[in-house]
């Protein structure tokens, strides 16, 4: 599984040989269920990862271990040199680095679009209230939003709510961005505004893994694509072989029925 | 028709009678805030990862919502001291007081306030359980993934979510708490309806003193509702879809 990885890699040039995350024979159960099965998993710093497969398949839980919403039960996972386990420190520590965007976006409906952005970096970070501020407005700025900056989440539209979402992410300066299908409750005409924001991001160097079915996006800004099926990873590649010679059969039937809506 | 009207004993009782209201709103805004301080904090043990922590509130609510308003002030007035006195002389003999005292001897003031916030802090408890039930996953773990910690995120992200979703019925209960203060005459409180029972008993005026009792109740209630929908303005006033 792992000799793929040295394809992709080389194709980075941006990418240091530096792990930001490793996932070595996770496993992670709900009861009787296996959600992930000894998932093995190397991003290298500045690396873009797509994760798909079909619902259930384990790409959202595998993400949510990275930032330990979800606690993995086997195997180990190391954050930026850290290893992830249950001591709260070292997990409040990985998530001030890693930033996290929602299908639901999640924006705090009583905080205005700044404070939404603010809250985190004042309370985790010690920043005063100008510093904050002013790394939120930059960010906002980036995100083209900066305008809607003293409204409410209630009163913008969905593309704008997540866009919202990642400059709030942006704010903590993370070294990794966490993507759970950001675009799948969007309207179609909001789509394309948060994926140009998400290139934008991913062109800057970040360090990215979204679990998304827009596959133009993985075609454009992923280093790897990767797929799982049944909290197993099937397969993953560089997104021109992943896309025009998938190897195995469940992958070849996955990207049939997506690709025949796009 | 034989009865004549005479409320001169209530005009000459209306300095008493309107320091009687400014009893009852004092006890009915000390209750409601011990009764909030309960409500949230009951709700944040209610939440704890320690299970005895948990039946703990639990037995408290069971036990304050389904005894009478009237014997929880009775017991802290008068069967407290009893115990506070046997308390005060034990501490006494392992010599850590000059003489023995009784902490749990509290004055009608402080019964009333004590009784009020305990008993409407169980029901808060159970009020505010409902308005953090209702607040989405999703918030707590986007707060969570931004790194703050629990405490923070019940705080900062639920906490006030949570109160706006069910401010009408913590309101109603408040307002049936300030009635509730018409009970605290039972133990001499200070408050309306003990002045309205002393000038009652001087004069034997009934319908009368009742009558402007019940009309100066209905305007407290009334203010208290201005002052739930201002707070409401001032707090709870952002959009939601």
């Amino acid at each position: 599984m792992t000799v793929t990885l040295e394809v992709a890699q080389s194709s980075s040039p941006t990418s240091a040989s530096v792990p930001m995350i490793v996932m070595e024979h996770v496993e992670k159960w709900y009861g009787q269920f296996k959600a992930l099965s000894d998932i093995d998993l190397t991003v290298r710093t500045g690396e873009k990862i797509v994760l798909c497969g079909p619902s259930g398949s384990g790409k959202s839980t595998l993400i949510r271990c990275i930032n330990h919403l979800e606690a993995y039960n086997k195997g180990r996972i190391t954050v930026g040199g850290k290893v992830l386990g249950d001591d709260p420190k070292i997990i409040d520590a990985i998530r001030r680095e890693v930033g996290m965007v929602f299908q639901q976006f999640n924006l705090f409906p009583h905080m205005t679009v700044l404070q939404n952005c603010t809250l985190s970096p004042m309370r985790t970070r010690g920043l005063d209230k100008k510093a904050a501020e002013a790394i939120a407005r930059r960010l906002l700025d980036r995100v083209r939003i900066l305008d809607q900056a003293d409204k409410y989440p209630a009163q913008l539209s969905g593309g704008q709510q997540q866009r919202v979402a990642i400059a709030r992410a942006l704010c903590m300066e993370p070294k990794v961005m966490l993507f759970d299908e950001p675009t799948s409750a969007l309207d179609p005409e909001m789509v394309k505004e948060v994926l140009d924001t998400m290139i934008s991001l991913a062109e800057d160097g970040m360090t990215m893994i979204c679990v998304t079915h827009e596959m133009g996006f993985a075609r454009q800004v992923a280093d790897r694509v990767i797929f799982m099926a049944a909290g197993e990873i099937i397969e993953e590649g560089h997104p021109k072989d992943f896309f025009t010679a998938p190897r195995h059969e469940r992958t070849r039937a996955f990207l049939g029925e997506i690709l025949r809506h796009h | 028709m034989g009865y004549a009207f005479d409320f001169s004993p209530v005009w000459e009782g209306m300095p008493s009678l309107l320091k009687g209201c400014l009893g009852t709103f004092a006890l009915a805004i000390s209750g409601m805030i011990l009764a909030t301080v309960i409500g949230i904090g009951g709700v944040i043990l209610r939440h704890s990862h320690f299970p005895p922590v948990r039946w703990l509130v639990m037995t408290f609510v069971e036990l304050i919502r389904n005894t009478p308003f009237l014997v929880q002030c009775y017991f802290i007035f008068f069967a407290l001291p009893l115990l506070g006195e046997q308390l005060g002389v034990a501490i006494f003999n392992l010599g850590l007081m000059d003489k023995p005292g009784n902490l749990l001897k509290l004055g009608p003031t402080a019964t009333a306030i004590i009784a009020l916030g305990v008993n409407g802090g169980a029901y808060a408890i159970e009020i505010i359980r409902g308005g953090v039930q209702s607040i989405n996953k999703g918030q707590v773990e986007a707060g969570l993934a931004l790194g703050l910690h629990r405490t923070q995120v019940f705080r900062l992200i639920v906490l006030k979510p949570a109160l706006r979703a069910i401010y009408p019925s913590l309101t109603s209960q408040f307002t049936l708490l300030t009635l509730t203060t018409s009970v605290a005459s039972a133990i001499a409180a200070y408050e309306l309806t003990s002045v309205a029972e002393i000038i009652n008993g001087n004069s034997f005026r009934t319908f009368e003193v009742y009558f402007t009792v019940t009309i100066m109740y209905l305007i407290i209630s009334s203010l208290m509702a201005v002052g739930f929908n201002a707070l409401s303005r001032r707090y709870f006033s952002y959009p939601v879809k």
